[in-house]
């Protein structure tokens, strides 16, 4: 899923100084997962939000609702005649979630919540992992289903470097080297063979902003 | 001759290679490029230029390498994948042939996150066994990593790192055989202490053919303290000290304990001279390039071979 963190509060009080009706618009999916941007994160703010201004002398009225997924138009939809009222919509989805809310409703400013952190997993109860950078190209097979470019702080495709302290990496103790946990899970499996060869230099895939249309689908989009 | 440098022709020869290290200044100073380049004319026979080292910036490698040659020295032009993409590189690289470097030496860099610019961007669009394979193609086959021709390319002798002491031992000689495959013609080790480590290493490398296809070159830097030692074992990534090191420099007073470090490398590079498979040694006298002289001298290292 994508993990996100919700901005500092400052940071986002400073976004909303200028207006004075705001909508904060939740997301159902990987931000509501990873206890950034659900529904109860929505809550939250407004809370926090509405005391601050209050101190401040300087009132605002927020609003308050959450998406199926800010990411798909579709659930974009049932924010309509809803956004008049406001003048700027607060958004806690993950950065494709605010751009496609913001392009929804391009006479709004939209403003994030949230800071999009990456794509990760669920380590257990409010602790997220990074995983995956989206390469585009995938090596995975090779590399005892361990990432050298997420997990490899210099994204190595023939590690470990030198620097390798003991089972972690050189940045801290506490990050373990990826090519260590490479080698030893490939030694295990009997399939060293695997990253004996040289890996060519990489194709970086994900220097532009991409686009994918499945097959089945390139009509429809042609259509457009 | 793949590239005709000095080391090349040394290592070809037969002679034990002895090479040093500079590092370029934190300033525009020329001067002090000068005046370290000074004290290695004549003791070794090439001497790394460090790029950007442990991620603090300084003078450039080329700049500070081209300074080298100016005074006589030739330089070992390292190249980190941490500071520049594809492009940058083989740009670099034929500049640096073009004004005359025939050395260099293929790094991944340490990271960012100890240097003077932790949140800069790590480049790593290549890594260093990667970046070995692109000069070799570039010299031997005459092409640029995208396939392009290139008029005229760039002669240069190969170099890459190896740290035995870094974990997973048992993979570091498969490393270094990558590193050979990829296309290096020379090898510098990590600063060597532990010496029943390195015997191993050297063994295997023996073993698997490999020190028949690549000169290595096993890394000495001299203690100049006790606090350095201590430091080194704790705080530098990948270093492997002994206690015995430690040990030994505890029963010197502090005075002598300069002396005391210059002696054990003195006696580990004698160890050195004798082990089947190593074509030299790297002296690494950090910021003690003053003491390269004498170092040289002590380890029975002079006068140089001309070649
Ligand atoms: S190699 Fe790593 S970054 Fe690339 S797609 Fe696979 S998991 Fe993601
Ligand atoms: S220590 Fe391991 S994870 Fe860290 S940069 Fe080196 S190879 Fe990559």
């Amino acid at each position: 899923m994508i993990v996100a963190e919700r901005k500092p509060f400052e940071e986002i009080k400073a976004l909303v100084k200028d207006f004075n009706r705001v909508l904060t618009v939740g997301c159902g999916t990987c931000v509501a997962v990873c206890l950034a941007g659900g529904e109860k994160e929505v809550g939250i703010l407004n809370t926090e939000l509405t005391i601050a201004r209050k101190v401040d002398g300087n009132p605002i009225e927020l609003g308050g609702v959450t998406v199926e997924r800010q990411c798909d138009m579709e659930f974009l939809d049932e924010l309509d005649g809803m956004i008049d009222q406001y003048d700027a919509l607060i958004s806690l989805a993950c950065g494709a979630g605010i751009q496609f809310l913001a392009e929804r409703f391009p006479d709004k400013p939209v403003l994030p919540g949230v800071n999009t952190t990456f794509i990760g997993a669920n380590r257990d109860v409010g602790w997220y992992e990074e995983k995956c950078r989206a390469c585009g190209n995938c090596c995975l097979g090779l590399t005892g289903g361990i990432c050298p470019v997420t997990m490899c702080a210099k994204s190595l495709f023939n590690g470990p470097c030198g620097g390798t302290n003991h089972e972690s990496c050189e940045i801290s103790p506490d990050q373990p080297c990826a090519w260590h946990m490479i080698y030893e899970r490939l030694s295990k499996q009997n399939r060293l063979d695997s990253i004996i060869e040289i890996f060519p230099p990489n194709d970086w895939l994900n220097t532009t902003p991409r686009t994918i249309v499945q097959p089945a689908y390139k009509e429809r989009k042609a259509a457009r | 001759m793949k590239s005709g440098s000095n080391l090349e022709k040394i290592l070809r020869a037969g002679h034990f290679a002895f090479t040093g290290e500079l590092g370029p200044p934190r300033g525009a100073d020329i001067d002090a490029v000068r005046k370290k380049a000074k004290f290695l004319v004549g003791s070794v026979d090439m001497v790394n230029i460090t790029d950007n080292q442990t991620a603090m910036v300084r003078m450039s490698s080329w700049a500070a390498s081209l300074i080298a040659i100016e005074e006589g020295l030739e330089p070992n032009y390292q190249m980190v994948c941490r500071d520049r993409n594809r492009l940058a590189m083989q740009g670099d690289i034929l500049g640096a042939s073009a004004l005359g470097v025939r050395n260099i030496l293929c790094l991944s860099g340490d990271h960012m996150q100890f240097g003077d610019h932790p949140y800069a961007k790590g480049v790593f669009d290549i890594d260093s066994i990667q970046l070995i394979y692109m000069v070799k193609k570039m010299r031997d086959e005459g092409k640029f990593l995208g396939g392009a021709d290139i008029d005229t390319p760039p002669k240069l002798f190969i170099g890459g790192a190896a740290n035995p002491f870094a974990d997973p031992f048992e993979w570091r000689v498969y490393r270094l055989a990558k590193k050979i495959k990829a296309g290096a013609d020379f090898i510098q080790t990590q600063c060597v202490y532990n010496m029943k480590k390195m015997r191993e290493w050297i063994k295997q490398a023996n073993d698997m053919g490999l020190t028949e296809k690549v000169y290595i070159l096993a890394g000495v830097t001299p203690m100049k303290s006790l606090g350095m030692a201590r430091y080194m074992k704790l705080k530098v990534p990948g270093m492997e000290v002994p206690d015995d090191v430690i040990k030994r420099l505890q029963g010197v007073e502090k005075k002598k304990q300069a002396d005391e470090g210059i002696k054990m490398a003195c006696e580990q590079i004698e160890e050195f001279k004798e082990m089947k498979g190593l074509a030299g040694v790297h002296l690494m006298a950090i910021e003690w390039e003053h003491k390269v002289p004498e170092i040289a001298e002590r380890a029975d290292m002079l006068p140089r071979p001309e070649v």
